[in-house]
């Protein structure tokens, strides 16, 4: 028997730019004791969906425009705001993506905790923080007792959402609603926080409905599958089924558009090559497999990676050796530091021209200091960085721009790395001007739109602001930012990192056809093994500034030599039940 | 802690030097000098009172004795148009000021917060509106405004009520309510400011989430880091209302030490000028050094990293 029965809910958002149908005619059902997923991308209204649920919507601009929402036999949208209120955080409880903006910083842990018991129950406060010590180390919080007066700011992020999960469960509720709990959290910690929700599952008996983007959390976790597209579900089934059988074209293209480490492809299939989408004579989307997807995915299979030419005898671009970066924190005024945190401690690497190594490891091991501290964005403490065998590390300002010219950086956050007064031509004429690039304005122009062809964007988006432009158009505007002073060296920091897997797929395509055609040099750094993986021909794992495994990138993931590799590998979710 | 207070301390100290040094040479550098009148006074007796207060020797020898006294003696020196030690004249008038500065608080705080708090929670609808509007008012209309028509209201309407003067408990009613008024309108923004962008955090919806009630989630989620802007604001401001106001006291006749500031630098009364400087420094350091002190009692991410700075 079902506990939650959504059923043709509508929530629409109106605003003046118009009437955006966030959440468009979704049913989908609970049972007990049931982990269901809701998969989509950015925009597909998989959050809204859940937070309708428990009426968490600013209204306005949010509106509910019709459907039923049926818990335990209760009707939930029509519920007073008094009702609703004894609903939340007893019966039905709510986890959220951010652990470190979802706790209150003002307020001690414990205190936090026992607040759902205190509000909905009548028990005592001794109790109450009983229970909450309890369920605190049932999601594996050692020391709860001493831990439970601390306040937020002193837990990592991973603990902080062990610390909402308790909060959540401490009422035994039964149904979890979890908003993207995982997605802003490392690898290794997102495999401890699925498995503690698995096992609490069983132990708790609760229902889940989990929200996220990521198809292989969705596998590792969920009995059954909901996935949404544009407010739509487009498909809901058996997680198996899914995987194995999808139906839908988007399903299809999402699947195959992830890298994964069994990728043998050159270049990523899309979503587009699967889907076809129209809009429709009232303003919907009609949605159609494309007739020719097969051919084109055949066609992409074909290219597998193919082996470097000339990898007998590459020439190297860039050698570090022994770089250190150290930060100093604490002590103030006349203080002396008290802490020094040693974020880049000592790395080698090689990269051969024309190659790309990938660089990977969790946050906080030092991957993107190293990276700025090669580009001498981040002054380092020793060590050598040989570019075309010439020393930079001593390098003074005028000497370096030379440089500048020949190494580029993509950042991790396409929305705060474009200055937002700044029209494309404006971002993309600047760096010319700084190298001397371009001897009069229409030089510089055609070599603007030139530029903006060859990452995929028309000349008429000239002068437009950053914000008129998508999360994944943003991002070709910064490699073509990048590209602007052709550069020869480019350091990738994270920048597929804040995308939806089908935008990723196709920066990433990018990305290798511009390497190709340019023959550039790519330090690549992500998180993701998966997507360094389908990048890189070498790569190296850090952690606390070191370097833990280097060397090739197929061999590294075959056959991985340091623990601290294993343990990533397996973390990363299995998303290919097919294999 | 202990580590950060000796810091902001010595810190303190500094800062008043720094002034010290400010002042002193400003001083010196004003034109005219403290002892022309109309009196015909012969160049004799003139170098002779000059040698009394030790204006004759060079300067930097001045510039080292002040500080030196304060430090011997214990004294601010005397002030050459009153004749008297400074330091009397400052505990003679800083009372009234600190009295009249505390009510002018009591009543920015009593009225300014719950102000801010209401507007925030009634976030853009009539009520937000016309409190913002007469905070703006509040905030732009100056003193030497509201002062007078509040004397000529209360002369006409209010009749047990003195428009002007000093002794009375309610004499301070007016001046306090004149004095606070810029304070409260500003508090009330600055509140209503911080509520608001706590409100849109994140943990305030997980409060939400959680079955907490509204009323619990402005007081228990919401207050204390919504407070922060205006704490941080209070500290200075504090001691701008504690010691005094020329205009203020003026036009109420209140004997605080709000003239002196401008007697002094008026008869070129280097004593007083700086004594009265070092003290509203000193008030001023205190009081951020507290307001700081209070932010990391609001706020524990503060403790530990050492205030705001």
């Amino acid at each position: 028997m079902s506990l939650l029965k959504i059923k043709n809910l509508k929530t629409y958002f109106h605003t003046r730019a118009g009437t955006n149908r966030a959440v468009d005619d979704v049913s989908f059902s609970i049972n007990k004791g049931e982990i269901v997923g809701v998969v989509g991308e950015s925009g597909s209204g998989k959050s809204v969906t859940c937070h309708t649920l428990l009426g968490l919507l600013p209204q306005p601009p949010a509106r509910v425009e019709g459907g039923t929402v049926t818990f335990d036999g209760g009707e939930l949208l029509t519920l007073s705001h008094s009702r609703l209120r004894e609903l939340r955080g007893k019966r039905i409880s709510m986890i959220f993506q951010d652990p470190m903006s979802c706790l209150n910083p003002y307020l001690k842990i414990i205190d936090q905790v026992t607040e759902p018991i205190l509000i909905h129950e009548h028990v005592s406060r001794q109790t109450a923080e009983g229970r909450a010590i309890e369920m605190m180390k049932k999601v594996g919080i050692r020391d709860a007792e001493l831990r439970a007066h601390s306040y937020p700011h002193e837990f990592s992020g991973g603990m902080r959402q062990r610390v909402m999960i308790a909060m959540a469960l401490v009422t035994k509720p039964d149904l979890l609603l979890a908003d993207e709990p995982t997605t802003a959290l490392d690898v290794t910690v997102q495999a401890r926080i699925l498995k503690i929700l698995h096992d609490l599952k069983d132990d708790l008996g609760i229902s889940v409905l989990f929200v996220t983007h990521d198809l292989g959390v969705v596998a590792d976790i969920a009995d059954r599958v909901v996935v949404m597209y544009r407010g739509k579900i487009v498909e809901q089934g058996n997680t198996r089924d899914i995987f194995e059988r999808p139906s839908h074209p988007y399903v299809k293209g999402l699947l195959a558009c992830r890298p994964t480490l069994e990728t043998q492809y050159q270049t990523l299939p899309t979503v587009d090559d699967f889907l076809q989408s129209e809009v429709g004579a009232d303003g919907s989307f009609i949605l159609s497999e494309r007739t020719d997807a097969k051919k084109r995915l055949a066609g992409l299979q074909k290219q597998l990676k193919c082996e470097i030419s000339d990898k007998d005898n590459p020439t190297t671009l860039l050698q570090v050796k022994a770089l250190k970066v150290h930060f100093h924190s604490g002590g103030g005024f006349l203080g002396k530091p008290r802490k020094t945190i040693k974020a880049v401690d000592g790395v080698d690497l090689t990269i051969p021209k024309g190659q790309t190594l990938g660089l990977v490891g969790e946050s906080g091991c030092g991957k993107t200091t190293l990276g700025r501290a090669i580009l001498r964005l981040q002054e380092s403490k020793s060590g050598s960085v040989l570019y075309d065998e010439n020393e930079l590390t001593t390098l003074n300002r005028s000497e370096m721009l030379g440089f500048r010219k020949r190494m580029q950086i993509i950042f991790q956050d396409p929305y705060a790395s474009l200055n937002p007064r700044q029209t494309i031509e404006q971002t993309l004429t600047e760096p010319m001007l700084v190298h001397k690039i371009g001897s009069n304005h229409s030089e510089r122009r055609d070599r603007i739109v030139s530029l903006l062809d060859e990452v995929g964007l028309g000349s008429n988006f000239l002068l437009r602001y950053p914000h008129e432009f998508s999360g994944g158009q943003r991002q070709r505007i910064s490699v073509a930012r990048a590209l602007a002073v052709e550069p020869e060296f480019i350091v990738c920091d994270e920048c597929v990192s804040a995308m939806d897997v089908s935008v990723q797929a196709q920066v990433l395509n990018l990305l290798r056809e511009l390497q190709q055609k340019r023959n550039l040099t790519y330090l690549f750094i992500s998180h993701d093994l998966s997507v360094v993986k389908f990048m890189s021909d070498d790569m190296i794992v850090m952690k606390n500034g070191q370097v833990m495994e280097s060397g090739n990138a197929e061999e590294i993931y075959k056959n991985p030599q340091s623990e601290y590799t294993r343990e990533l590998l397996d973390a990363i979710p299995k998303s290919t039940l097919s294999g | 802690m202990l580590r950060f207070l000796i810091g902001r301390v010595l810190q303190g100290f500094l800062v008043l030097f720094a002034l010290y040094t400010i002042t002193f040479f400003l001083a010196k550098a004003m034109p005219g000098e403290p002892f022309t009148s109309e009196k015909n006074i012969s160049a004799e007796t003139k170098a002779n009172i000059r040698k009394l207060y030790g204006l004759d020797k060079p300067i930097w020898e001045q510039y080292i004795a002040y500080p030196k006294n304060i430090i011997t003696e214990g004294s601010f020196g005397i002030s050459t148009s009153k004749g008297r030690p400074v330091i009397d004249i400052i505990a003679q008038s800083f009372p009234n000021s600190l009295m009249l500065g505390l009510c002018a608080l009591g009543f920015a705080i009593g009225i300014g917060v719950p102000i801010g708090i209401l507007s925030a929670v009634r976030k853009n609808s009539w009520i937000d509106w016309s409190c913002m509007a007469v905070a703006m008012i509040g905030i732009c209309i100056p003193s030497f405004t509201i002062g007078p028509l509040l004397q000529i209201y209360v002369a006409a309407h209010i009749p047990g009520l003195k428009v002007a003067g000093w002794g009375n408990w309610e004499d301070i009613l007016l001046p306090a309510f004149t004095l606070g008024l810029v304070s409260a309108a500003y508090l009330a923004r600055l509140t209503r400011g911080g509520i608001l962008e706590v409100l849109s955090q994140d943990f305030v919806r997980t409060a939400h989430a959680k079955g907490v009630s509204p009323t619990q989630v402005i007081l228990k989620h919401t207050l204390r880091g919504g407070l922060l802007p205006a704490v941080a604001y209070l500290g200075p401001a504090f001691a701008a209302l504690i010691s005094g106001s020329f205009i203020v006291e003026t036009i109420f006749q209140v004997p605080g030490m709000g003239q002196h500031f401008v007697n002094a630098a008026t008869t070129r009364d280097e004593f007083l000028l700086l004594g009265l400087s070092l003290f509203f420094g000193l008030l001023i350091v205190v009081m951020n050094l507290l307001a700081d002190l209070l932010t990391g009692l609001l706020d524990p991410r503060m403790r530990h990293s050492g205030g705001t700075d």
